[in-house]
């Protein structure tokens, strides 16, 4: 496995140091601030088609994101986490993979999941836990997970998807399925041991696995600038793996497009792992738990805001023709109904029954669980108003 | 049959494994070409090509991460550790990862495939990190099997049910037994049930319960006792993860005493929960305490290793504690 590879190391007889930058990455941009293409830029593959469903997309998750946020407000959900201003990251690089790639998530990549078909029901079930929940009800919501739209299931531990992704990918090339990898993480999660272990891994093994990095300033209160990190962010790291590395304008949807699609080539066709880093700013808190007026001042905050890439992608598409007003108008408060319902809808599903507590701790529950789940119920019996969500249908 | 060392029943384990299925890949530090520094994989790079028989950089969060995603793709992932001291970089992986991965999704996804072998315990000068016995931090996992085996029959036929069960399995190898133990062998592929408990010897005055390495300490402890005229009932538990609480407890029922050894610390180690539960099952059966005969809750140590041991003298001085109780 390993490539025939000597060590030319060049000799010099003064001591020749390198500092931290050796090596600057510059960060591409096609779609300026304005909304306007920069002149003789390389362009992605696109086409109307593409570019409405993107919008429609990234439309739909902002809508969701502000209505769930709102309902954990309220006390209907016990948390959510958002991914306001960086969009553009997970919808647009979606929409440059395969549907039989893999997407391997943090937490904050639902704009992926949304591009791949997950339906707003889908969405709500599991925000709800409820009985309709694919997860059965079992993880905190936004831990999305989906077989069928190979959309591997979130868990809250940072970094540990990134090994599992260029494990996923060396299957992937060991059965000649044509078909790559992407993980996605944040710049925090890249601090974590994981992150290390999965790029090496993936540089010797040489897997069709595209890493990519959502930079976007902030790990809950801590900057990445200085704070996370001393050198210049994510991507120089890649090339110390040996890996093919880009730095792009993550709120420019024609940047990740060009980006990934170019990422996911060189995956399949070349078994080259690839590291995107995507520059970004995580326009609300952390999750619902944070406030993030504690650690960051609302001027720069306001810097941001006039990069947004759903505003930037918007101008674009109106001054082609693309877009009007009025339609944005009519989408949101037709996406905006459509949350309302499906979120009224979900609420009044029942929680899964009280036996899906002992399945899939193993394809089939032991002995001692289903004597510990027979205890259980005759304790709730025993006690059927201190659990209401299972004592009405335990048999 | 033929006659094999408990390493070259792991070898042959494997190999089989491999050629029965083109997706069963072996991997870990120095396990390729090389063969392991024990020498289980040796072989199976040249026969089934560096591809399915590899090295990986020197990284065991890695190793694991790896093995959790190729095992979640549909592969069969046999992961080394090289030794069980140097499991710890992973144990996020296995514990939050491994062990959660079907249940958290809902069944969507799982690693029924992973199998991660690993050399451990004592007996063998390996100071503070060469000798640990760590099941019991594992024990405390649910969504985990922990396998380890007291021969190479046992090895062989335990390691093909664990490469093959559809749920993560921790495999622990008794290292002190890797060339000491030898055995008849079948050449071709057969199983040993996971979860079951073996009756090595059956007994009517007290039941000895252990597994992997320390089931030689505890037969010879038996041997002295039966002696003495003590008919001893000795229980190999197999698996420590999910445990057969059904045949440990009917041999107490029958028996009312119980000697229980193991090679880890005695806070916190398996014993204490096999201890608890059968005191809960059998309580009006039990005609004197359970005993645990354990190491002492110290770093595993160099130079007083023989006294650290939970060797055969100690578990035939419980034998003859709980007899004249």
């Amino acid at each position: 496995m390993a490539k025939d590879k000597k060590h030319n190391t060049e000799i010099v007889t003064k001591p020749q140091w390198f500092d931290g930058e050796s090596v600057t990455i510059p960060m591409l941009q096609i779609l300026k601030e304005d909304g306007s293409f920069h002149k003789g830029a390389d362009m992605p593959e696109y086409d109307k088609d593409l570019i409405v469903k993107i919008h429609d997309t990234m439309q739909f998750i902002r809508t969701l994101d502000e209505r769930m946020i709102a309902a954990q407000r309220q006390g209907r959900i016990s948390f959510y986490l958002a991914s306001r201003g960086e969009e553009a990251e997970s919808v647009a690089s979606a929409a440059a993979l395969d549907d039989g790639d893999m997407i391997m998530g943090q937490y904050r990549e639902q704009g992926a999941l949304a591009y791949r078909g997950f339906t707003v029901e889908q969405f709500m079930n599991q925000l709800f836990s409820n009985e309709k929940d694919l997860g059965k009800g079992r993880q905190m919501p936004v831990h999305y997970g989906c077989a069928d739209l190979n959309f591997m299931t979130i868990s809250s531990p940072l970094g540990t998807q990134i090994p599992q992704a260029t494990g996923y990918a060396f299957g992937q090339k060991m059965d000649k399925t044509g078909k790559c990898t992407i993980c996605y993480f944040g710049e925090g999660a890249a601090s974590e041991g994981d992150f290390h272990a999965a790029l090496n891994m993936a540089s010797v093994y040489k897997v069709p696995v595209i890493f990519f990095c959502r930079n976007n300033g902030y790990a809950i209160s801590t900057p990445a600038q200085g704070e996370q990190y001393g050198g210049d962010g994510i991507a120089p790291r890649g090339i110390g793996y040996g890996m093919k590395t880009i730095r792009i304008d993550g709120n420019d949807v024609f940047a990740v497009l060009r980006a990934t699609q170019e990422a996911r080539r060189l995956a399949v066709e070349e078994n080259e792992p690839v590291l995107i880093e995507a520059m970004s700013y995580r326009m609300s808190g952390h999750s619902t738990s944070d406030d993030p007026t504690g650690y960051r001042t609302r001027e720069e905050e306001d810097d941001w805001k006039v990069k947004d890439p759903l505003d930037r992608l918007q101008k674009w598409m109106m001054n082609e023709g693309w877009l009007d007003k009025d339609h944005v108008e009519e989408h949101h408060a037709e996406v905006k109904a459509k949350v309302l319902a499906a979120l009224k809808e979900a609420e009044k599903v029942p929680a899964p029954h009280i036996d899906e507590l002992i399945n899939d701790v193993y394809d089939e529950p032991t002995p001692l669980l289903k004597e510990q789940l027979e205890e259980l119920k005759e304790h709730i019996r025993k006690y059927p108003d201190a659990y209401p969500k299972t004592s009405g249908r335990i048999d | 049959m033929a006659k094999m060392n408990l390493l070259q029943a792991i070898n042959s384990a494997l190999d089989l494994a491999m050629a029965k299925h083109d997706n069963v890949y072996s991997f870990g530090e120095d396990t390729g070409g090389f063969g392991g520094v024990f020498r289980a994989t040796s072989g199976l790079t040249e026969k089934y090509g560096k591809h399915r028989n590899f090295n990986t950089p020197l990284v065991e969060q890695g190793i694991i991460g790896f093995a959790n995603g190729l095992a979640s793709q549909g592969s069969y992932a046999v992961a080394e550790i090289q030794f069980g001291d140097y499991i710890f970089p992973a144990f996020d992986q296995i514990v939050n990862e491994s062990a959660k991965f079907r249940y958290r999704s809902g069944n969507e996804f799982d690693v029924g495939g992973l199998t991660i072998r690993t050399p451990y315990g004592g007996g063998i000068a390996g100071g503070h990190y060469h000798s640990q016995s760590p099941e019991a931090y594992f024990a405390h996992t649910p969504g985990m099997k922990i396998v380890t085996p007291r021969n190479p029959y046992e090895a062989k036929g335990l390691l093909l049910s664990a490469i093959f069960d559809k749920n993560p399995v921790l495999f622990m190898e008794p290292k002190r037994l890797y060339r000491a133990s030898t055995g008849e062998v079948p050449e071709e592929e057969y199983t040993i049930p996971l979860g079951k408990a073996d009756i090595v010897k059956e007994g009517t005055d007290i039941t000895v319960l252990g597994w992997g390495a320390q089931m030689e300490m505890t037969e010879k402890a038996v041997e002295k006792a039966e002696e003495d005229g003590v008919s001893c009932e000795v229980i190999d538990l197999r698996t420590i993860l999910p445990w057969d609480v059904e045949t440990v407890t009917q041999s107490v029922l029958k028996t009312g005493r119980l000697v229980i050894s193991q090679e880890a610390p005695i806070t916190g180690g398996f014993a204490s929960e096999i201890a608890a539960t059968v005191q809960d099952k059998c309580f009006l059966y039990l005609e004197s305490p359970i005993a645990r005969v354990s190491g002492i809750d110290v770093p595993y140590p160099l130079c007083h290793e023989k006294e650290y041991m939970a060797d055969h003298l100690k578990i035939y001085e419980a034998i003859k504690r709980s007899m004249n109780y």
